[in-house]
């Protein structure tokens, strides 16, 4: 079985593109191109040295001695938190811009949940000088503030979406339309392994530097590229995607994703996915997704406004299916515990999604000789003030 | 025959109108057909609401987050709708987002449609080469005619391939937009009108998006067999409820 994207643009039974006709000339450009552009010499030199001297990559693969002594295994953190803008989503960000350039356009829309992809593409426009409009649920507007003004500076556009429920899927709904009613001159900036064939693919390529990395750092550091286990958050599942990548066909290495069980699994306050959701469309995407019996999509919650979203990406989808990962789910309490065990055994404010994936510590036993690599996917800065709600400080 | 294809063969423009099934009410649905086939109109669309619309405008998102608030499901609109062939005769179409379908079971909801005297469905979100390979039989086996779109931007070697596996109309979206973003047409949809009539394609077309009055239905049906009106009809529905659709219609034909 392959976990990889077959030519038509399905992972098992999950993916393709399930879009209206209005868009369909511009996802077939990009299908048609976006392994082409990925291969040409200039494309690879050109994000490969904006990775390096403009991301700070490679990010440290950590072995947190602390924390492995608690846990009684060998725990190395992929320091995913050291990215400019402060999470891997600009991994991704970057590799668009450098595509949308080639493909000769020059507007882009995204959309933004918690403001982190809204930042990184902000970012990315900005550097090349891009016109850039970010659709943000106009809920997720009020309670994330400082991202919002950071996107400002940046130069962007960020426009309320304010149909549905006012949050991330809305806001893609309203980048989507956004698409439709500007279909020549305008990329859209999908910030996670979602949405129509070929942007699962692409945004999952984009992001493998992150499995690439780890592979020959663990070889530096232990003497073989692959570990035991990795571990990551998935909420539409970008960093997910990137950490696995390359471990996606070694069947030795366990895959565990974490997703958010919010007020609990069964409490109706949830965003466990693979639990909770049965196979339908969303975004363009055959997938795993939380809706109601009569296939209306539902509002998932999570703490963490980057992992409430009602789907996961179909490659995730796919894994869940054919048990290639195990997916555990982490309530908002077991993740915020863990994310501040990790501020005080390791002095590292760890983004609160990422504290869902430290939680498995806690919910699953290692061996004493285990390697474990935990994707950090971003830090805790922007979550100050719910650190600070939930804990009192 | 089916109804879609008696319709068509009428010496005549057609007018064709959407509406979001459960709205402004949720028993509003039979009494809609019911004025607007006695209003004149040729052809209707039956919009089953979807949480996340993706191809509308505010107009008919806000008309279906109203209407599933009301209650609207597949199965309610399918009771809402099982006797409306005995008082309605011109040609119904539901129109809807896929996943719903799919939930149903798409062969259980062409079934049902079936049964129910509809004689066609348009599914924005179900990609044509996925109908072609995986769905094409079930719709034939129950008689329901597909309705697939075309826009500025399809090409014409694509428009040609939509036209041979077409046995209904095609619907000819009229500009690169959501529904109810335009208020007039200009030369680039002149132009696109004149385009696609050069073509000679087997399938008629009829028009939608952006059509809202007299004016726009008569410019978008010169060389097209018919228009569709959505947005504008959901919007005096919104305004004036049930009553005055006669009015409605009186203005554009």
């Amino acid at each position: 079985m392959s976990y990889f994207v077959d030519e038509n643009g399905y992972y098992g039974q999950f993916g393709g593109a399930y879009i209206p006709e209005m868009l369909y000339p511009n996802v077939e450009e990009l299908r048609q191109n976006y392994l082409k552009i990925m291969q040409e010499d200039s494309f690879k030199k050109e994000f490969d040295e904006l990775l390096k001297e403009y991301v700070g990559r490679p990010t440290p693969l950590y072995f947190a001695k602390r924390l492995s002594d608690k846990y009684n295994t060998k725990i190395y953190l992929k320091r995913e938190d050291l990215c400019h803008t402060g999470a891997h989503k600009v991994n991704n960000t970057i590799g668009q811009i450098l595509m949308a350039k080639r493909l000769g356009k020059h507007r882009i829309i995204a959309e933004t949940g918690a403001g982190q992809h809204g930042v990184a593409t902000a970012t990315v426009c900005a550097l090349m000088g891009i016109e850039c409009i970010v659709y943000m649920g106009e809920i997720d507007i009020a309670r994330q503030e400082p991202n919002v003004a950071r996107m400002k500076m940046l130069g962007a556009t960020v426009v309320p979406a304010l149909s549905g429920s006012r949050t991330l899927k809305d806001a893609t709904n309203e980048a989507i339309r956004d698409w439709i009613n500007n279909p020549v001159d305008t990329h859209y900036i999908i910030g996670s392994v979602v949405g129509p064939h070929p942007y699962p693919d692409m945004v999952a390529r984009f992001q493998s530097v992150i499995s690439e990395e780890m592979k020959w750092q663990l070889k530096e550091k232990e003497g073989k590229e692959n570990p035991d286990y990795v571990i990551a958050c998935v909420g539409g599942g970008s960093n997910a995607a990137g950490a696995f990548y390359h471990y996606l066909d070694e069947k030795e290495v366990g895959l565990i994703a974490v997703e958010a069980a919010g007020l609990g699994v069964d409490s109706g306050e949830s965003a466990a996915t693979s639990v909770l959701g049965n196979e339908g469309v969303i975004h363009g995407s055959k997938t795993l997704l939380m809706q109601t019996k009569d296939g209306q999509i539902t509002e998932p919650y999570s703490i963490s406004a980057g992992l409430d979203y009602p789907g996961v990406g179909p490659l995730h989808a796919h894994l869940c299916e054919s048990k290639r990962a195990d997916f555990i789910s982490v309530t908002d309490d077991e993740a915020m515990n863990a994310g501040l065990e990790l501020c005080e055994l390791e002095g590292i404010i760890p983004a609160i999604e990422s504290s869902h994936a430290l939680a498995v510590f806690k919910k699953k036993a290692f061996k004493k000789d285990d390697i474990v690599v935990l994707n950090l996917s971003g830090r805790g800065d922007k979550d100050l003030d719910t650190y600070i709600k939930y804990f009192k400080f | 025959m089916n109804r879609i294809n008696q319709k068509l063969q009428e010496d005549k423009k057609l007018l064709s109108i959407y509406f979001t099934a459960g709205y402004p009410n949720l028993n509003d649905t039979v009494t809609v057909i019911e004025n607007l086939e006695k209003s004149g109109v040729d052809m209707i669309e039956i919009g089953l609401p979807f949480s996340d619309p993706l191809a509308d405008g505010p107009t008919i998102q806000a008309s279906s987050t109203a209407s599933l608030d009301n209650g609207m499901t597949s199965e309610v609109l399918f009771n809402q709708l099982k006797d409306i062939r005995k008082t309605v005769s011109i040609p119904l179409i539901i129109m809807g987002y896929f996943n719903p379908m799919m939930q149903y079971g798409v062969e259980a909801f062409c079934k049902k449609c079936a049964e129910i005297g509809i004689d066609g469905l348009i599914i924005p979100d179900l990609p044509v080469q996925d109908y072609n390979e995986n769905y094409k039989a079930i719709f034939e086996k129950y008689g329901l005619i597909n309705v697939f779109l075309i826009t500025p931007q399809t090409s014409e070697e694509r428009i040609r391939f939509i036209d041979s596996i077409s046995n209904g109309f095609i619907y000819m979206v009229s500009s690169a937009s959501v529904t109810g973003a335009q208020n007039s047409f200009g030369s680039t949809q002149s132009d696109y009108f004149n385009r696609i009539a050069a073509m000679n394609l087997k399938a008629p077309q009829i028009v939608g998006f952006g059509i809202s009055n007299a004016e726009t239905f008569q410019q978008a049906t010169v060389s097209a067999k018919g228009a569709i009106i959505g947005s504008a009809f959901v919007k005096h529905l919104t305004e004036h409820g049930v009553d005055k659709i006669d009015k409605f219609i009186s203005l554009i034909k």
